[in-house]
């Protein structure tokens, strides 16, 4: 990457924070509106990407140390492993619960695990798409 | 409880790595892994009271209740004996394992996950009486014991050895499926005991004969029935604790289980008679003659548990008579054939798991196993020459071992087979005790051989890479223990017989009542047939051991082109060079090629089963009307396909296509479908991005190839495919075959507690795909990973050297 992206740089610092807020809604919001692990996922990984095309990779490495490859294997895991809990409890392969709590600060809140599950594809996608598009670009 | 008791050694296999990472130092990782199948063990004995009485256990774990697919595990006299030799087995080769395998050198972690996946593969097949997972659990074992067998991985006969075995034992697991599956189309339930309820259904069916072929096909290939036999020996590469636990208790006799399992289905058929009994006594001949001539102690212990297994296979074949002669004196005979097969079984897990030992230990002390390098360890090795005298007299047919009983038994049968007069056995039926008799001599040849040629004779110290002594006392305590067992089965054997095998014999023959006929087992049976056979295997036994020297050396120069191992080795490179010339005919390395096939499939697919099955249809009535955003977005998505095109400049095209695709998300859009649009804009987004990195590798976008064919097939090809999918997408509107599932899903609320149905149904209702979709998304991205980084990796070493 050409050092002297002045603009793009400063758009990035920027923009790099919304998205990846957004994409923790997205994530969060997904069970009632828009968005899921899937989506919440990629969109973070598009915003590691833009990191990526604008500070080089060395910079990603140096700040994010976060071994892809290792977090897309977890959340394989975490995913399978919630289906597990359902067969300890009696319940076939991947049953999943929810129930309305009454939360300290969020007061009446919706806690499903789901979620759960979610955060597994989240994070099997995350790990995944930043992992090809690193392997790919440091190919040179 | 019982499943957390089958499952242990899958779970525990996952805590493995962690044992042997934080205390292998100080402990042998084995002595963790031993409370596994000790407490199966102890768990299952707690069922001997019950299943002796009669009764049988049910166990059901929902798996997909909707289909009716669950798992669920019986526990009767069958899957109890089979589940006590796996734990119980299991537990002395683990403790022999802890003083076999060196934990300084060793990778024991993959050693004892391994194991346990073994262990837990084995549990599952007895246990199961769901067909589907049974053959789960069945080819689970098949590659567990891939991994264990090339355990030295490094070794080329390793691999090849654990190739062998997968090879010829999938083969055989392939062609079982295909039998269930018959076998549930047949019954129409997957339950093992549903089907014994609907016995006329199947017996009479079309497919009753091809079921049967492809069963025993799997059964035949897993215990190593002839001529599938030649893995076992192959096998024998892995390390000796493995040998003595697939060898003698566990995998090969997972063959045999399915073909007791079976037996109340197909038993009582000529074919099923000739082909068990049959193949049975062919390979206990066949592998007692190669046992003979083999110089290796692994080796001659491999074919002659490939012999001992066509034994214990005939004996089955001549117990599934009872089925064809139904409770009576005649099926009464019978039946005590099929009491001899699990008595036989019991026994053979004894000897032959004490025998594998021996050789574990000799070869451990001595660094050899050829027996032209051996004799003489009688003198320094005298406990485990007596393990080995009493586990190779038992396995001779020798009193007063457990072996003898069995033999005599297994003689009784032989000889009633030949007075049974059915199934054309009135000429035939001679056969079979003058094979069983002929073998039976060459199994108590190489049984003297083993014994005697290894601990007897002239104590050769300079041809041995070790300074020999005795084992240490953890080595010996398993065989030490099997041995004595060899012993107390000979004195006190109707304990076994009451507790164990008789409730057994009532799951393979349920129609017989076992209190019909006498089920003793005595060492002293009086002056008949079945003694002085034994006597003449004896005598002329003890002749041919005499004069070894000359007639092995003849039966050792059997020409290599004619065995059945060359036959193997030829038709695998045979395949080989067949796959390789076919694969390099189309695998041109040219991406286009492969669009070619990929699309020509589709369109000649798709449009011939449209034009087959009158599929196109169109009907417009329901349709949305058009807004000028419609029109709008579709003149966009033309002009930018249109650059795609034409485009000079790849970035272009590039940008053009990733237009294409943000339009197509504004289309979502418009129809209201937010998750979708977000999803295709990122997906857009993100594959955008990866090729405009891809970019730098991709060669310049040239117009050299001008060449009209080429341009030609191209356009027919892109026309085509554009032309089958707007059909497609026309004709699926225009059928309404079945009730729309929509409405299923607009209680998404009620039972998932979502308000987003898109989403309820990703980790809900689908849940099960979306996880499988990750993991093939997962394995995709490391095979990227792969890929690049070891062409990377390559590179720079051309550019050091």
């Amino acid at each position: 990457m050409k050092s002297n992206d002045v603009i793009l740089k400063s758009v990035t610092r920027v923009a790099a924070v919304i998205i990846l807020t957004f994409s923790i809604y997205l994530f969060m919001n997904g069970h009632h509106h828009p968005g899921g692990g899937f989506i919440g996922g990629l969109s973070m990984a598009s915003s590691i990407v833009l990191l990526y095309l604008s500070f080089g990779i060395d910079k990603i490495r140096e700040n994010i140390r976060v071994d892809f490859k290792k977090l897309s294997a977890i959340g394989v895991l975490i995913a399978i492993g919630t289906g597990m809990v359902s067969v300890v409890f009696g319940k076939p392969f991947l049953t999943q619960v929810f129930g309305h709590y009454n939360l300290p600060i969020f007061g009446d809140t919706e806690l499903a695990s789901a979620l759960i599950f979610d955060t597994g594809v989240a994070l099997a996608v995350i790990g995944t798409a930043v992992n090809i598009i690193l392997s790919i670009s440091e190919d040179r | 409880m019982f499943y957390t008791y089958i499952f242990l050694p899958l779970i525990s296999a996952i805590l493995v790595p962690f044992l042997y990472k934080y205390f292998n130092r100080k402990v042998h990782t084995g002595w963790f892994v031993l409370l596994v199948p000790v407490s199966i063990f102890v768990y299952l004995l707690q069922y001997i009271p019950g299943v002796a009485a009669g009764d049988t256990y049910k166990y059901t774990l929902s798996w997909i209740p909707s289909l009716e697919l669950n798992m669920i595990s019986y526990v009767d006299g069958l899957s109890l004996l089979f589940g006590l030799l796996i734990s119980g087995v299991g537990s002395l080769v683990i403790i022999y394992s802890i003083f076999y395998m060196s934990k300084v050198r060793e990778a024991l972690h993959n050693f004892y996950i391994y194991l346990l996946m073994f262990m837990g593969a084995m549990l599952g097949v007895v246990f199961s009486d769901n067909l589907l997972v049974l053959y789960g659990f069945w080819e689970l074992t098949s590659v567990s014991s891939f991994l264990l067998i090339s355990y030295w991985y490094e070794r080329k006969s390793s691999r090849q050895g654990a190739q062998k075995a997968l090879l010829i034992t999938v083969l055989g697991g392939f062609g079982m499926l295909a039998g269930f599956i018959m076998l549930i189309m047949m019954a129409d339930t997957y339950s093992i005991r549903e089907m014994l309820a609907n016995l006329e259904v199947i017996q009479s069916h079309v497919l009753f004969i091809p079921a049967m072929l492809c069963v025993l096909l799997g059964a035949f290939t897993k215990s190593a029935q002839f001529p599938f036999g030649i893995w076992l020996p192959d096998a024998m590469e892995a390390p000796t604790p493995v040998s003595s636990y697939l060898h003698s208790a566990t995998m090969v006799k997972a063959g045999i289980y399915l073909v007791a399992r079976m037996t109340p289905i197909f038993g009582g058929s000529s074919v099923w008679f000739w082909l068990v009994a049959g193949i049975g006594i062919i390979t206990l001949l066949y592998g007692s003659l190669t046992a003979v001539r083999q110089t290796d102690l692994k080796a001659m212990l491999a074919y002659s548990t490939i012999s001992q297994l066509g034994l214990i296979m005939c004996l089955l074949g001549v117990g599934s008579l009872a089925v064809y002669f139904g409770p009576g004196e005649s099926g009464t005979i019978f039946t005590v054939a099929t009491f001899a097969a699990l008595f036989h079984l019991f026994n053979h897990s004894t000897f032959k798991g004490s025998l594998f030992m021996v050789v574990g230990i000799i070869d451990h002390e001595t660094g050899r196993r050829d027996i032209r390098y051996l004799g003489g360890l009688m003198q320094v090795m005298p406990i485990t020459f007596t393990i080995a005298l009493i586990g190779g007299l038992s396995m001779a047919g020798l009193p007063p071992f457990n072996g003898f009983l069995s033999k005599e038994m297994f003689f009784a049968a032989v000889n009633e087979v030949s007075k049974a007069g059915i199934f054309g056995l009135g000429s035939m039926g001679i056969l079979f005790p003058i094979i069983a008799w002929v073998a039976s001599i060459f199994t108590f040849v190489y049984c003297m051989i083993f014994v005697f040629k290894t601990f007897g004779g002239q104590y050769r110290p300079e041809k041995l890479t070790r300074k020999v002594h005795e084992a240490p006392w953890g080595m010996l305590f398993s065989p030490a223990i099997l041995a004595l067992l060899v012993i107390l089965i000979f004195f006190f054997p109707n304990v076994l017989g009451k507790y164990i095998l008789t409730p057994a014999l009532t799951s393979i023959l349920p129609n017989m009542p076992t209190t019909l006929y006498d089920l003793k087992i005595s060492a002293w049976h009086g002056i008949n047939t079945e003694l002085v056979m034994t006597f003449g295997v004896i005598v002329v036994g003890l002749l041919l051991f005499k004069t070894a020297k000359g007639w092995i050396q003849v039966m050792r120069n059997y020409p290599q082109g004619l065995t059945l191992n060359h036959l193997y080795n030829q038709g695998l490179s045979g395949t080989e060079r067949l796959s390789a010339s076919l694969t390099s005919r189309y695998m041109t390395g040219s991406l286009r090629h492969y669009l070619i096939y990929t699309f020509s499939f589709f369109v000649i697919v798709l449009i011939s089963s449209l034009l087959l099955l009158h599929g196109i249809q169109f009907d417009f009535t329901s349709d949305a009307g058009i807004s000028i955003f419609d029109v709008g977005l579709v003149l966009g998505m033309i002009i930018s396909a249109g650059t795609v095109l034409f485009a000079s400049n790849r970035i272009v095209a590039i940008v053009a296509l990733g237009a294409l695709g943000y339009m197509v998300s504004m289309f979502f859009v418009i129809f209201r479908a937010p998750d979708l649009a977000l999803t295709q804009m990122v997906v857009e987004t993100v594959t955008t991005v990866l090729f405009l990195l891809c970019f730098y590798h991709l060669p310049k976008l040239t117009k050299s190839i001008q060449r009209i064919p080429f341009k030609l097939t191209n356009l027919v090809i892109s026309i085509a495919m554009g032309l089958t999918v707007t059909l497609l997408a026309l004709s699926a509107n225009g059928h309404k075959l079945f009730k729309p599932i929509s409405s299923f899903f607009e209680n998404a609320f009620e039972l998932a507690g979502a308000k987003n149905i898109v989403n309820a149904i990703l980790v809900d209702f689908r849940g099960f795909d979306t996880m499988l979709e990750i993991s093939v998304l997962v394995i995709a991205g490391l095979g990227v990973y792969i890929f690049i980084h070891q062409r990377s990796k390559r590179r720079e070493q051309n550019e050091i050297e």
